[in-house]
């Protein structure tokens, strides 16, 4: 096909939405400003609709040149837009799920100040993201990266009033440039290296090279990896996404679960021409992503804030993602990705519902017993905790046990370990996820012992004063719930294993992106180090053992069934269970309470020193600030020029200039001294 | 090119030096009490005539005159254009903070004007005694320029620092310009070169290498001669200061530019080290000063000494790249800073009713546009993608990585992380819900000069972070004036 699909449009469009709202919003009617925020938002979804119902006869992959952007020398990066088959399906995610948050946006913010700055926000955010994942190079993706980190910064410190919030948005903002550094120093690698950063130019360059193995490609890609890992959330850059549930809960469930914190996943999967040259790279990755699923997970076990349980789910679910991309099996985690997009939402905004019922309260210990009030937000909850926990048939089962299965039988040495850790943690999930269902839904309310406990103050704060009853929310925020629970029961479908009948057809949809070195990389197969043969992606294996693929899906769905019993036993059977369980292992349960102080370690080890070198060090050799002139004025100004001089002589001038000499003296024994050295780093 | 062809040469400094002698000869003629504008406006005629003076000298060809002291090329080209367009945005700024509390604002506008022909003969000279004179006339025009705040103490006090200091460095630049002369008998830059790459490396020539590296460290305020910057910054009126770090800056690292890589290529292996030292030091001690500042000028004045240093990491790429890429930061810096500035000496006008950083708590709920622009241009001080601010780092980082300076790109890149920190700091407070606070309150409306300023300034760091293409192209070209001696160093270090 050759006529032009206009990608342009798709990040360009919530652009517009987001200038005449942020521009005009202030002035415009509640309803004009959620008009435009949805069209906005709406026409890339069609548009992506539109693609998708021909991509068949499109040429694949579809690259779309906008402009030229810069040219420096050699280097040349241009505003182009690309079209895969992984693309579309991020495409699907970000402007389908992109949609329904803003449905739902529209009822849960109703009552917030600031509305159409909300949405504004909420705009940029997409156009960040969509062109993020539409981008054909790792310049404009980078823009794309950089952008939705300052729409999530902007979104989670909404609450300007709120300390809390203000402090959340400022070290997601902190911990993500540490990221980016990371993403940073491998552009720049890979701009040293192959003179360009297009993703074809790049990839087709290493498919031309097999003899290039691990070296120079192992560092970019560790330098990627750090990258993903502060957009993901992973370890060791993990600790902002908890503290990001200050925003609001729509923004929870669009950026911190569905989308942008998946960014860091697309990004191994787009670059992973260059992970299968590393296998350490890969092993990297594979542990990263074990061990953050596994170490979140034990965290989520013991949270009582609804929303914060979801968080550190959500961690632990990237780290299934990352885990996937780390065994090769990129195709299982965008595929993971995708069934996450939908039930991970689902329960954000569900959860957002519970909290609109109970005007503000997120503190699961005074919920219970709203099965009944709010009958359709506990149903579709139920939908996404079943499919988070992996049953058949809910999404999350084929995407998580494809994962497992990819892991197993992968033969990278790390395999059997990570699916280890992946199936303890399966188990740990069910546990937690029916845990937050049991505490929310069932038993008796326990709103009245919460006399004595004040909810956070910030959000629907102004709401306090007169509390309403327990309440269903409008059938704005109830309509997306109903959507994604379908979706979090059936959008597992499209990937169901030929071990269970079926034919895994987003595997092979995504394999022309997966595979498109495929015929390079069997032409040289025979020259590859055996080293090499360990990371040929998993698909490349033999068709798996379709009965081992079974037993490991009844040993999976067992471990979420025992999850499922011991929460059961815990919560619903015998509610007193939990503080005596609590009581006997008190260290471990504070530990995990406390999320093993990571953030008072990162505190103390990195924040306070550099505060301190800041405060003590630094301010007392260099910066006297002796500027005290306004206090001086008046009498400045009766005793004229000779105070002045009588202040210049009182000594500060002179050890400035005892600095600048100093200064000078180190700089010129250094050239003296340093004579015919050549320092070459 | 006949004897008077050659002003054509020094067009924009000669409308210059026109400019500020009317506005002298004109401020007597005023009434006492009248309006000192209209002095203000004949002073931005005069920049923009100047602007298009240099980007006319364009279609010059490359070449010099009188007596081979002068040189337009691109790379005189792009700082003079830098120069006047900050020079503009400076006067139209000085225009709507000072007409609320004016004196003696001829004298004011005059300096700026004669300020900017030393800036522009600095980027411009070929011989370092041009230079010299340059640099003298910019640094005095500046010095008095800072004393300007007279009802405060603090004024005078930061203007005779900086004088002292300022002059103490001087000397330095002055002997290293006697020792290269020693070492090679000129002192024209081109000549230099040859010179130095024939003979065996004298050891004055290196010592005097070392002086103006000094000489020049200070007025860029780089480590470790970077003491005068806090406290000037705080003490100058914000209009000046918003002019003070970023033109004689940028004039000062364009000497820098020509002197290391057409006069001293032969020395890179000397300086190299000293600067790669430099830059790391000046971006650490820069960032980590300004963490805990309370003054948003105080921080600012960090913020430059890190800017600084991540300007001279290109110097050591040794790379035409690298070239560029120091022209092309010079540029994003100062667009940005200036228009922080430009925010800044709205808000608190010529005499700094608001210090503090939380005295901005609430802006943008007073005025969207001030609290949107001074947000919009520290994002571009963070260094977010689509601002002037993150492709500087870029290409300054690419180019020094492509160099193979790892280490140096590493400590770089840590350190814009931890510049995010204290650029938020107003971020937040200028977004927090208004404390209600008669110093917002006493914010004037927004004046027509300023609504320039800010249009300037917006418009142009957002060009060099969306379509970068044409200043890059012009900053290359310049690079390339200077190449011909920089191929050689590359290939020695390669």
């Amino acid at each position: 096909m050759t006529s032009s699909l206009h990608l342009w449009l798709i990040p360009l469009v919530p652009f517009a939405g987001f200038l005449v709202n942020g521009l005009l919003g202030r002035r415009f009617p509640k309803a004009l400003v959620t008009a435009i925020a949805w069209i906005a938002t709406l026409i890339p979804f069609l548009q992506v609709l539109n693609i998708a119902l021909h991509f068949s006869s499109l040429t694949l992959p579809y690259n779309e040149r906008v402009a030229t952007w810069i040219t420096a020398g050699n280097f040349h990066a241009d505003f182009a837009f690309a079209l895969d088959q992984l693309t579309l399906i991020m495409l699907l995610v970000v402007t389908g799920v992109g949609f329904l948050i803003h449905l739902y946006s529209a009822g849960y913010m109703a009552h917030e100040e600031g509305y159409w700055r909300f949405f504004a926000y909420l705009n940029l955010f997409m156009f960040f993201m969509l062109t993020l994942v539409l981008a054909e190079n790792f310049l404009l993706m980078f823009v794309g990266w950089e952008g939705v980190g300052l729409a999530s910064y902007l979104l989670i410190g909404f609450y300007f009033t709120k300390d809390s919030a203000a402090n959340a948005g400022k070290k997601a903002f902190v911990v993500n440039r540490i990221g980016d550094f990371g993403f940073l120093i491998g552009m720049f690698l890979l701009i040293a290296h192959f003179g360009t950063l297009s993703f074809d130019g790049i990839f087709s360059q290493i498919a031309q090279h097999p003899e290039w193995q691990g070296g120079f490609l192992t560092a970019i890609a560790l330098f990627l990896a750090l990258g993903a890992t502060g957009k993901s959330a992973q370890i060791p850059l993990y600790v902002w996404l908890p503290d990001a549930m200050e925003g609001p809960t729509p923004v929870s469930a669009l950026i911190h679960a569905a989308t942008m914190v998946t960014a860091g996943v697309y990004m191994i999967a787009r670059a992973h021409a260059i992970f299968d040259r590393s296998p350490f790279a890969l092993s990297t990755v594979a542990i990263i992503g074990a061990a953050t699923a596994l170490f979140a997970a034990t965290i989520g076990l013991v949270q009582t804030d609804i929303k914060r349980v979801l968080a550190y789910s959500t961690v632990s679910q990237l780290g299934y993602m990352f885990l996937a991309c780390g065994v090769a099996a990129y195709s299982a985690g965008i595929f993971h990705l995708l069934t996450h997009a939908f039930f991970k939402a689902l329960l954000f905004l569900a959860a957002g519902s519970v909290i609109h019922a109970l005007s503000g309260e997120q503190d699961m210990r005074v919920m219970g017993g709203l099965r009944k009030k709010i009958p359709v937000t506990f149903w579709t909850m139920t939908a996404a905790v079943f499919a988070i926990a992996g049953f058949p048939p809910f999404a999350g089962f084929f995407s998580k046990d494809e994962i497992l299965y990819q892991a197993f039988i992968s033969p990278n040495p790390v395999g059997k370990i990570v699916w280890f850790v992946g199936l303890l943690t399966a188990g740990l999930t069910s546990f937690y996820m029916f845990r937050l269902w049991y505490l929310t839904f069932f038993g008796k309310s326990r709103a009245d012992q919460a006399a004595a406990h004040t909810p956070e103050p910030g959000h629907h704060a102004e709401k306090e004063e007169h509390k309403h009853p327990v309440h269903e929310s409008p059938w704005i925020m109830l309509a997306p719930l109903v959507i994604l629970a379908i979706l979090s029961v059936i959008g597992g479908w499209v990937g169901v294993p030929a071990a269970l009948g079926g034919h895994n057809e987003i595997e092979h949809f995504l394999s022309p992106v997966m595979h498109a070195q495929h015929l390079s990389f069997e032409q040289v197969s025979v020259a590859m180090s055996t080293q090499q043969q360990a990371v040929v992606p998993a698909a490349e294996a033999p068709e798996g053992n379709k009965s081992l693929e079974l037993l490991l899906a009844v040993v999976s769905v067992a471990t979420a069934l025992i999850g499922w019993f011991i929460a059961h036993l815990m919560y619903f059977a015998k509610p007193e269970l939990p503080a005596q369980i609590a009581a006997k292992v008190r260290g471990l349960y504070s530990l995990l309470l406390n999320k093993y102080w990571i953030d008072e370690l990162y505190g103390a080890v990195i924040i306070t020193p550099v505060l301190f070198l800041s405060r003590y060090v630094l301010k007392g050799l260099f910066d006297t600030g002796v500027i005290t002139g306004g206090g001086l004025a008046l009498g400045y100004a009766t005793q004229g020029i000779g105070s002045l001089v009588q202040r210049v002589q009182s000594g500060n001038i002179r050890s400035y200039a005892g600095w600048l000499a100093l200064g000078a003296a180190a700089l010129l024994l250094l050239t003296y001294f340093g004579f015919g050295t050549h320092l070459s780093f | 090119m006949t004897d008077v062809a050659q002003v054509f040469r020094i067009l924009p400094e000669v409308i210059l030096t026109i400019t500020g002698v009317l506005i002298m000869l004109g401020e007597p003629l005023l009434a006492k009490n009248a309006s000192r504008k209209p002095l203000g406006w004949l002073a931005v005629l005069g920049t923009l005539a100047a602007l298009f003076a240099s980007f006319w000298q364009l279609q010059l060809p490359a070449g010099t005159a009188y007596f081979g002291t002068v040189q337009t090329d691109a790379f005189s080209v792009f700082f003079h254009v830098l120069i006047a367009g900050i020079v503009l945005v400076t006067l139209l700024v000085t225009l709507d903070a000072a007409g609320r509390d004016a004196e003696s604002l001829g004298e004011l506008f005059a300096l700026m004007c004669f300020g900017a022909v030393g800036m522009m003969l600095m980027s411009c000279a070929t011989e370092l005694l041009l230079v010299f004179v340059g640099l003298e006339i910019s640094s005095i025009s500046t010095y008095i320029m800072a004393a300007f705040r007279r009802k405060s103490a603090k004024g005078p006090e930061s203007a005779i620092k900086y004088f002292l200091l300022g002059s103490f460095a001087t000397a330095f630049f002055l002997y290293g310009i006697a020792l290269i002369f020693g070492a090679t008998g000129t002192t024209d830059i081109p000549q230099i070169a040859g010179l130095l790459s024939t003979s065996q490396v004298p050891v004055f020539g290196v010592i005097g290498m070392a002086m103006i590296l000094i000489g020049i460290g200070f007025k860029v305020s780089a480590v470790p001669f970077q003491v005068w910057a806090p406290d000037v910054y705080e003490g100058a009126p914000s209009p000046v200061v918003g002019l003070m770090s970023t033109a004689p800056k940028a004039a000062a690292f364009a000497v820098l530019l020509r002197v290391l890589y057409t006069a001293l290529p032969a020395l890179h292996s000397h300086w190299q080290p000293l600067i790669w030292w430099m830059a790391a030091l000046s971006m650490t001690f820069g960032n980590l000063g300004a963490l805990r500042q309370q003054n948003i000028k105080r921080m600012l004045a960090y913020s430059s000494i890190a800017h600084a240093g991540y300007l001279l990491v290109a110097f050591t790429a040794l790379s035409p790249d690298g070239i560029a890429a120091a022209s092309f930061y010079a540029a994003s810096y100062a667009v940005m800073n200036v228009g922080a500035f430009a925010v800044i000496s709205h808000a608190g006008g010529m005499d700094d009713r608001l210090t503090l950083i939380q005295d901005y708590r609430g802006l943008a709920y007073r005025s969207p546009l001030l609290g949107g622009a001074l947000a919009f241009f520290l994002i571009s001080l963070i260094g977010i993608p689509f601002t002037g601010g993150f492709f500087g780092k870029f290409y300054v980082f690419a180019s020094a990585l492509h160099s193979g300076l790892v280490w140096l790109t590493i400590i770089g890149l840590v350190n814009s992380g931890i510049a995010v920190y204290y650029y938020l700091r107003p971020l937040v407070s200028v977004y927090s819900k208004p404390v209600h606070s008669d110093l917002l309150d006493g914010i004037p409306r927004v004046t027509v000069p300023l609504m320039f300023a800010l249009l300037i300034t917006i418009a142009g760091t957002l060009i060099l972070g969306i379509v970068p293409g044409r200043v890059l192209a012009l900053a290359k070209a310049g690079a390339l004036t200077l190449q011909s001696t920089v191929s050689d160093t590359t290939t020695a270090v390669k």
